[in-house]
């Protein structure tokens, strides 16, 4: 019995030794400290565009097909020509019988999450072999473009 | 019988155990000061953010570095006083202004200090200014860009050290002659050796404007010709004093490593800055005729504009008494530090053997008093005795620096001693002390020069590098050292190397800058006469033999990126809009031969490369920041004929025949 008790202190007291001495490679998670601002960062985006967010109609807001075209010079015109042809990006011409308003909205203000999750956007992806860029348009900005667009598909 | 196995095998466990623990606890050199949970102190994982920024100083890089700290990782340099071929800066057209100074285009200088922006005292994150010690110069940097805003330069000034140090609520940073000289105004060509005739200090009270951040030199206040070193503003009671460390006081104009260290004390000025400003209002002030550069970044036109100043006023403490006093403090003083209270000033005497520490209440009492010790060059000299709170003995040896924590206590740096000293600042008592490696200078507590240090660290930033990394040649990075403080014992965390030389750095919590941290500028807002915003604007024009090429970039090609009609004698300004408009996706411009750095060009931006192009041929141009899949393919051609060439000039992108085709 008095052998036994020697035998646990003495594995305590060793054990004590090696704890202390082997710091360096022991994960003591209490210590530590790393604020909230630390927590992981994803990347941000707006709230994804719905369908019934939408309201298309006829005939065309002149305003909206006016600053949808100045947004277009500014911003996509590098890529997209209003003709049928491929630049970077594909051209507009029948955009708007191609696509639903709310798909293209989303890959303008949603792009990342368009080119990562949209079976229909990762084809493109696939063809152009350039990730669009999000441009930063707002939610509005976005519906000013698609008034453009169907203007140039020559509807009134 | 299993008893009996246990006792046989235990003797063996025992010499096995106590093997272990021999080896985890055998010394090894510098390392064995490493203990505990360093390595998970300090370790913060993919994907997530450091607590602290740290703003370092680089030295004779003439840049700043910011790190993250507890990792010391290094986060961004930020050009400021030196070219950066890197980011254009000091190549572009738009930011040569910004090394304009009254000496012509100076691309390099010494960033010496760092001062981070305050209101009440407490650190605010809006700005970090920096001084130019070579070329007098302060500059200030905004926070949400992380770029060079605006850099002032400082006449009636020469080796512009102590500088630039803030008031509590930024109303001034300050600059303050290390080197006597000739004031501008004045003859300068002086025989060297009537120093004490015909050379004075100066210093300098730039005003911050409380919504822009602008700098404008509010007054200048004459002085004797020591060498002003160090400074800090008075905080709280103290608010509105400011105190200057000088040594020199010899006024000696050669050899100073001896000729300077004659006396038993120098001194720290203590300056009553709002009695300075009575003094302004009331009309005591004399106008100077000078010439100094005050250079501007416009983030709307993303250009830098340099304006020559030609004024600036004077104070002279003989028109103004009770303006300056000088206080004793033993040999050849450095650092001059105020604790988060205000009421104690800390001097440290690089070759004393105490640390003295005044009392602001003691000053105050004692200028009442006229408690004086004679005057020095007609300023009276306030007696060690009445201001002095008390010495810290025997702390160790070349005392620079001292910083503060958020419990009272005092982080001193030695030189000679290489170690940090931790004392109280009420007993004056030192509490602990650790080694650095080697040969410290500066050292830095997150929020220490202010009112409400945020403690839990010290960083040393060492003047000795040595063996601490693999070996690089001779030529070495700098060395810093991170320490934990939240315990009673001070406890080495970390080593991380650090570019140019590090001097003064400060600390920040992150979350008060990275709120604000921008991410692109918008195209909307590009005010730049050169943009091109979309490609109906991109266009080549020509006037007189200047060749204006207003381009745009966005992934993955130049519009336009054929020219032709380029004839020797004309020189080439290339405008690179970058159209993007997402974080994190500048677009790079370099051309073959040109004598000239890259653009890099942020989201929304625009930048002008000059080229001058020296023979008949075709040079291509490419995008050197890695844009996309098809970043290889962002290049383009522009093809430069003989000065009587009739090639006209044209441009295009996606042409395979352009309008013209022309050889001759």
């Amino acid at each position: 019995m008095k052998t036994a008790k020697t035998i646990i202190l003495s594995l305590l007291a060793a054990g004590f030794v090696l704890v202390s001495c082997q710091e360096g490679v022991k994960k003591d998670e209490k210590e530590i400290d790393i604020s909230a601002l630390t927590s992981d960062k994803n990347e941000t985006h707006p709230p994804e565009i719905k369908a019934e967010d939408i309201t298309i109609t006829n005939p065309l807001n002149q305003a909206w097909v006016d600053s949808g075209k100045s947004i277009y010079s500014v911003k996509c015109q590098s890529c997209h020509r209003l003709t049928g042809e491929k630049l970077v990006g594909p051209g507009w011409q029948e955009v708007t019988k191609r696509r639903a308003p709310v798909w293209i909205m989303n890959m303008i203000t949603n792009t990342e999450m368009m080119l990562d999750n949209d079976a229909e956007a990762r084809k493109l992806l696939e063809l152009c072999m350039v990730r669009m860029p999000n441009q930063n348009l707002t939610k509005d900005q976005a519906r000013e473009v698609i008034e453009f667009m169907r203007n140039n598909d020559g509807e009134k | 019988m299993k008893q009996v196995i246990v006792r046989s095998l235990f003797p063996v466990f025992l010499l096995f155990a106590g093997m272990a623990g021999m080896q985890g606890c055998k010394p090894k050199g510098t390392s064995s000061a490493v203990s505990g949970n360093a390595a998970s102190k300090v370790y913060v994982a993919p994907g997530k953010y450091d607590e602290f920024y740290n703003f370092v100083s680089g030295g004779f890089s003439g840049q700043m570095s910011v790190y993250g700290i507890p990792s010391g990782r290094l986060l961004r340099v930020i050009p400021v006083f030196s070219v950066d071929p890197e980011k254009g800066y000091g190549y572009s057209e738009e930011t040569k202004p910004m090394l304009n100074t009254s000496h012509g285009f100076v691309p390099w200088d010494d960033l010496h200090h760092i001062a981070l922006s305050e209101t009440d005292g407490i650190q605010d994150g809006r700005w970090v200014f920096a001084n130019g010690n070579n070329t007098p110069r302060i500059a200030r940097v905004d926070l949400k860009t992380f770029r060079t805003a605006e850099i002032i330069e400082i006449p009636n000034s020469a080796g512009n050290h102590s500088s630039p140090f803030i008031t509590e609520n930024s109303e001034y940073v300050v600059a303050g002659t290390r080197f006597s000289i000739p004031m501008d105004n004045s003859n300068g060509d002086v025989p060297i050796n009537t120093y004490k005739q015909n050379f004075r200090g100066t210093l300098s009270f730039v005003a911050v404007d409380k919504t822009t951040g602008n700098m404008s030199i509010n007054f200048q206040i004459l002085l004797p010709g020591v060498n002003f070193d160090l400074a800090r503003a008075g905080k709280g009671k103290s608010h509105g004093w400011f105190f200057f460390s000088c040594y020199n006081s010899e006024r000696a104009n050669t050899l100073l490593e001896v000729n300077a260290s004659q006396k038993d004390k120098d001194f720290i000025l203590a300056v009553n800055w709002k009695k300075a400003e009575e003094y302004l209002k009331a009309g005591k002030g004399v106008k100077k005729a000078v010439s100094y550069a005050h250079n501007t970044y416009n983030e709307q036109t993303h250009s830098a504009t340099s304006t020559l100043e030609k004024e600036v006023v004077m104070l002279d403490p003989k028109d103004c008494p009770d303006m300056v006093y000088f206080m004793p403090c033993p040999k050849s003083p450095h650092g001059c530090d105020t604790d988060p209270t205000g009421e104690y000033i800390v001097g440290s005497g690089k070759l004393a053997a105490v640390i003295p520490v005044f009392s602001f209440t003691k000053i105050q009492a004692a200028i009442a008093a006229k408690a004086y010790d004679g005057d020095y060059e007609g300023i009276p000299v306030l007696k060690y005795e009445s201001v002095l709170y008390g010495e810290v003995q025997k702390p160790g040896l070349g005392p620079l620096h001292t910083e503060f924590d958020d419990k009272g206590n005092a982080y001193t740096s030695f030189f000679v001693s290489s170690e940090i000293v931790k004392w109280n600042i009420k007993d004056l008592k030192v509490l602990d002390r650790v080694p650095t490696y080697y040969s410290i200078g500066h050292l830095s507590v997150p929020g220490g020069p202010t009112k409400k240090p945020w403690g839990k660290y010290v960083i040393a930033y060492n003047k000795i590098t040595k063996d601490r990394y693999l070996p690089t040649g001779p030529e070495l990075a700098q060395s810093a050292q991170l320490y934990d403080i939240s315990g009673d014992k001070m406890k080495l965390l970390l080593d991380f190397p650090t570019i140019g030389e590090p001097h003064y750095a400060e600390a920040i919590p992150a979350e008060l800058i990275m709120k604000n941290s921008q991410k692109i500028y918008k195209i909307e807002d590009n005010q730049n006469p050169y943009a091109a915003k979309g490609d109906n604007f991109a266009r080549v024009e020509r006037k007189g033999n200047e060749i204006h090429v207003y381009a745009t970039s966005i992934r993955s090609h130049f519009t336009p990126d054929n020219i032709e009609g380029v004839k020797m004698g004309d020189v080439v300004y290339f405008h690179i809009t970058n159209l993007e408009q997402d974080w994190d996706v500048p677009h790079g411009f370099a051309i073959k031969g040109a004598n000239n750095g890259e653009l890099l060009i942020m989201p929304g931006e625009t930048q002008t490369l000059k080229w001058v192009p020296e023979k008949p041929g075709v040079f291509p141009f490419y995008c050197t920041d890695f844009c996309s899949a098809l970043h290889q393919e962002m290049q383009g051609y522009i093809r430069v004929s003989a000065a009587g060439s009739s090639v006209p000039l044209s441009f295009s992108t996606g042409k395979t025949t352009p309008d013209s085709i022309t050889t001759n």
